[in-house]
């Protein structure tokens, strides 16, 4: 039974965003949360499973991009670590950027992007 | 098998420095190895090992043969980002202890401010990042920056220090591009780029090349100026997004300078001037903590007070550094160069007196590759 038939880890990724599914990958050997996807399960090798995410995160650092407005103005860009462990980048939203704290609870949703799926996140509860 | 003391910088050249209008990247970096084989008494005819990287060149090392005229039997284009070129220091040394070369190039050239002040790059987006536009590289540094700020307390007026530092070793050296007074104030006044970060917190943008010739050690001896040893050498590669990186406040630095250090048979005391890879103001307050000069959080606290500047009991980026000095896109081996000339006792009014060692530290990417050498005088061997 060969994989190859099937697309690969980065595709099915975005093939689960389009379903509205918030996947992340696991490493069956050690239970260890992956992301991004990969191949082979990092540093060790192996195959790996797809789980739902929780969706849970925290903000882990944060940054406002300086822009003029007609730029489009101020952007928010910050690493989000999920409470799986791994960490990603993306947008927390609903918040004024300058608002968004580090260790700020927060949610994922998948929204479109610049043109694409992506996993941006919303303040939990009474956020920031 | 060490490769310590099996090699030496023996010529060091750079040209076009801040503005080179009308220059192409190619021509840049030959008119920086013609002066650094000047300077080691050796002709193009004598070079058999050519190391360089670009964000112009595909093929660097092929383009560059080209356009030198000459044909390797030897060479490197692998690009780590900013720190390839101290890289190629390591890999050099270790292609001619091997015999696979005898004179080693390493060379740099870019028109990054005259062709209209953007890096050029063939740098890819990085595609878990590429929906949110991050403006990199500064949008990474930020964000380590914010994570140091988080867990240390390290204040905006810390980082300044580090640029106001930065300047006064620039004013001591008439061929840094910036040069005049500059105040804690100014830097934290200046315009917000990525929060933390401002205009000041960043490097220049300007052109220019730089080249470095090395020689295995025996023959280092017999060429026009005095050779400046290759001691130590160590690499760390940890991630290419910046969300990758396990710990936003460690950066590869502890790992590359471990192994340098125990290649050299030294440690951070024995350090008499240090160039450390100064893109942000975050990166030298990091490389300072991983790199041993104090401890992890401490860097903040640590540049107050002019520690770092002239006067100052740590002797680092004395050429200004890239934050004040030259920064053409890629700054490693700007680093070597400045290194070197304190070795030799040829940096006039930014000389450290009696400099035997120097460490030299490189950064690339996104804090991504991190490469640490140490040199040192004939007496450290």
């Amino acid at each position: 039974m060969s994989e190859a038939g099937e697309a690969g880890p980065e595709a099915r990724w975005r093939a689960h965003l389009a379903e509205g599914r918030f996947m992340i990958q696991r490493d069956p050997a050690t239970g260890e949360a992956v992301f991004p996807p990969r191949a082979v399960a990092p540093g060790t090798g192996g195959a790996l499973d797809w789980v739902e995410a929780s969706g849970r995160g925290e903000v882990h650092a944060a940054t406002v991009m300086r822009r003029r407005p007609e730029q489009g103005g101020d952007v928010g860009l910050c690493l989000v670590e999920l409470a799986e462990g791994p960490k990603m980048m993306t947008r927390v939203v609903g918040t004024p950027p300058e608002a968004v704290r580090i260790g700020m609870p927060v949610r994922a949703k998948i929204e479109e992007v610049e043109g694409e799926l992506a996993v941006t996140f919303e303040a939990e509860g009474d956020g920031a | 098998m060490s490769l310590k003391g099996k090699a030496a910088v023996v010529g060091v050249g750079e040209w076009g420095c801040g503005e080179a209008p009308g220059w192409s990247p190619l021509e840049i970096l030959a008119k920086s190895a013609e002066a650094a084989l000047d300077d080691a008494g050796l002709t193009l005819a004598d070079v058999d090992g050519l190391f360089t990287a670009s964000s112009y060149h595909f093929m660097p090392s092929s383009s560059v043969a080209e356009h030198l005229g000459i044909h390797p039997r030897y060479s490197d284009g692998s690009n780590i980002g900013g720190s390839s070129f101290v890289a190629h220091v390591v890999n050099a040394a270790m292609a001619l202890e091997a015999g696979l070369c005898d004179v080693a190039l390493i060379c740099y050239g870019s028109n990054q401010r005259t062709a209209g002040g953007r890096l050029v790059s063939m740098s890819e987006a990085q595609p878990f990042e590429r929906p949110f536009r991050p403006r990199h590289p500064i949008a990474a540094y930020a964000l380590a920056a914010s994570r140091h700020m988080h867990e240390y307390g390290t204040t905006k007026e810390q980082l300044a220090e580090v640029a106001v530092a930065a300047r006064g070793w620039a004013n001591l050296n008439p061929a840094a591009f910036a040069r005049g007074p500059l105040s804690v104030e100014d830097v934290t006044g200046a315009r917000p780029i990525c929060d933390p970060l401002g205009k000041l917190d960043c490097c220049l943008v300007t052109d220019g090349g730089a080249a470095v010739v090395m020689t295995r050690a025996d023959r280092a001896k017999d060429l026009a100026k005095t050779p400046a040893y290759l001691l130590g050498g160590g690499i760390e590669l940890s991630h290419r997004s910046i969300a990758q990186m396990e710990d936003l406040t460690v950066s590869g630095a502890k790992a590359s300078g471990e192994r340098a250090y125990a290649m050299a048979g030294m440690g951070p005391k024995d350090m008499d001037v240090l160039a450390l890879y100064d893109a942000f103001t975050i990166n030298t307050i990091l490389f300072l903590e991983d790199l041993g000069f104090c401890p992890k959080g401490e860097g903040g606290r640590f540049v107050e007070g002019g520690r770092i500047a002239p006067g100052g009991e740590l002797a680092v980026n004395t050429n200004g550094g890239g934050l004040s000095c030259v920064h053409p896109g890629m700054y490693g081996l700007y680093l070597v160069v400045e290194a070197v000339r304190q070795l030799r006792g040829e940096r006039g009014e930014g000389q450290v007196a009696g400099a035997e060692t120097a460490l030299v530290h490189g950064n690339g990417g996104t804090l991504s590759s991190q490469v640490t050498v140490v040199l040192g005088a004939e007496g450290t061997l």
